[in-house]
């Protein structure tokens, strides 16, 4: 890679980030339905600890997921958040919004194309037909839901009514179960609530999209090519970008950064002239800490699915772009301590631009919000992060030692996002600093994101990438 | 004391990972039977 390099900037139009309330979902996240199994015990224990629809709405970090409150506003509000709830707080924000069940439901009956989602049709007129816009839903009796469910089908539920059934793909093949394609229908109609959303937002019809590229965290496929791919055609068809094809970046929660810089680079190089970055919600990671939290008797935190979309174009002259000349990766030969990859993805990468780590305003990391994984032992993920980043700007004699904690203040944030794996590492904070460098609170923000390849077994290695965000002087 | 003795080394993603943990035991004579990074978010 190039240690010098010219100024390119590539256009961000907007970004919509959408949480959508799942609570009966929560007993098939990846966690809870192994522990379930297990334990029978448990399940009404986790009942007992979901959250309703405006309890979700009134908690303060996902205000400021959707854009009512800003992170530096989040430090004045009293703890815990989750008791502490926001009186007034709406289900639309600035950037985003949140959804509840009952509409997540009516949007799997109309994108689904298999016959896999049933609902039940008493509860459907009463609940979800307001939501429905597309195609008529599968509707059947409660008798026939029931019976689908014993076949096998799994339930949909809307707290101890079963509502609905989501039958498997296939008999035999793992890549189709009924959870699997839960899982992979949940990313792709949350993924296109995103980018609907936005493009209503901004103005622009679907047609107007070139290309759609996806970092959801979902593996669609069969039993020959488990984690095909390319759900990012799926959705750019469900909302209609009959001009846009799309394909999938995946990198664990490195994912949206990489898929910003391929979208950008689309862009640059003139491939594309409008591009859509977009993420659904991961269904695997509902309840991923569900026990710390009823042992500490809280509500599941983790009851959300979390979802975003970007759109990207050509620079203009004073409005946030992307510095594609500054995007760093974590190269092979790097070590994989948390100093190397601040090395590798804040300090390399300002230095190409002529940057010390002291010249950026705000720093975006993995924004976890601490308030989910302090409880379960796993630590203020943003705060070590930037404690790395204050630290190694300390050893470079750029800070004093004892301003670290104002660098980590000054420059940092307080985790605000869900345990969503893609959606807090980094990009996450993006709708924040498009409105903080258009009003002139900062003049540049630096994106960082980490993922934990580890995981998989077939590389020892963390990864990353990064980019500087700023006005466009073009 | 620790020389030959077996370990497994379990690291974090945003702490000390796994293979630094297990260089530096098997420095001291530890004879390091698995090693793995964990991601705990």
């Amino acid at each position: 890679m190039a240690e010098q390099s010219k100024a390119v900037g590539v256009g961000i139009e907007g970004v919509f980030y959408s949480l959508t309330h799942v609570p009966d979902l929560v007993r098939y996240g990846s966690k809870p339905s192994r522990e379930l199994r297990a334990n029978a015990t448990l399940e009404p224990q986790l009942k007992n600890q979901l959250r309703s629809f405006s309890a979700a709405t009134a908690y303060a970090p996902h205000q400021v997921y959707i854009g009512n409150i800003t992170p530096a506003e989040l430090s004045n509000f009293p703890k815990p958040w989750y008791e502490k709830l926001i009186e007034g707080a709406t289900s639309n924000g600035r950037f985003g919004d949140l959804v509840d069940q009952d509409r997540l439901y009516s949007l799997l009956v109309e994108a689904d194309q298999f016959n896999l989602v049933t609902l039940e049709e008493k509860w459907f007129q009463e609940h979800a037909a307001k939501h429905a816009n597309g195609k008529p839903p599968r509707l059947r009796l409660l008798a026939e839901i029931t019976a689908l469910f014993e076949k096998g089908a799994l339930g949909l539920y809307s707290g101890e009514r079963l509502v609905g059934a989501f039958e498997p793909g296939h008999a035999e093949d793992a890549s189709l179960t009924a959870e699997v394609l839960l899982e992979n229908l949940a990313a792709k109609v949350t993924a296109a609530h995103s980018l609907g959303s936005l493009l209503n937002a901004l103005g622009l019809s679907p047609r107007e999209i070139d290309f759609v590229i996806s970092c959801s965290e979902e593996a669609v496929g069969d039993r020959y090519n488990r984690g095909g791919g390319n759900l990012a055609k799926a959705i750019a068809e469900q909302v209609g970008c009959k001009n846009a094809s799309g394909s999938d970046v995946k990198a664990f929660c490195a994912g949206p950064l990489y898929a910003m810089i391929h979208g950008a680079s689309l862009i640059q190089s003139g491939v594309c002239n409008r591009v859509a970055v977009v993420a659904g919600g991961s269904l695997a990671k509902l309840g991923m800490k569900f026990e710390s939290h009823l042992k500490k008797g809280m509500p599941i935190l983790e009851d959300v699915l979390g979802s975003f979309a970007v759109i990207l174009s050509e620079a203009k002259t004073g409005e946030p772009c992307i510095r594609l000349d500054s995007a760093a990766f974590h190269p092979v030969r790097a070590g994989t301590s948390p100093q190397a990859m601040a090395e590798s993805l804040a300090e390399k990468a300002l230095a190409k631009l002529g940057m010390k780590l002291s010249d950026v305003d705000r720093y975006a990391v993995e924004l976890h919000n601490p308030e989910i994984t302090v409880p379960s032992g796993s630590g203020d993920v943003p705060r070590t992060n930037y404690l790395t980043l204050a630290a190694l700007a300390v050893m470079r004699g750029q800070i004093k030692k004892d301003q670290m904690e104002d660098f980590v203040r000054t420059r940092g944030m307080l985790g605000y996002a869900p345990t969503q794996g893609h959606i807090p590492s980094a990009i996450v904070y993006l709708g924040h600093a498009l409105d903080a460098l258009r009003n002139n609170e900062i003049k540049n923000a630096l994106f960082i994101s980490k993922g934990s390849l580890f995981l998989g077994r077939m590389t020892q290695l963390s990864d990353g990438c990064s980019f500087l965000v700023e006005k466009s002087e073009k | 004391m620790l020389n030959g003795k077996k370990v497994i080394a379990i690291g974090e993603r945003d702490g000390v990972p796994g293979p630094v943990i297990a260089e530096c035991l098997e420095g001291a004579g530890l004879e390091v039977v698995f090693q793995a990074t964990e991601c705990f978010v």
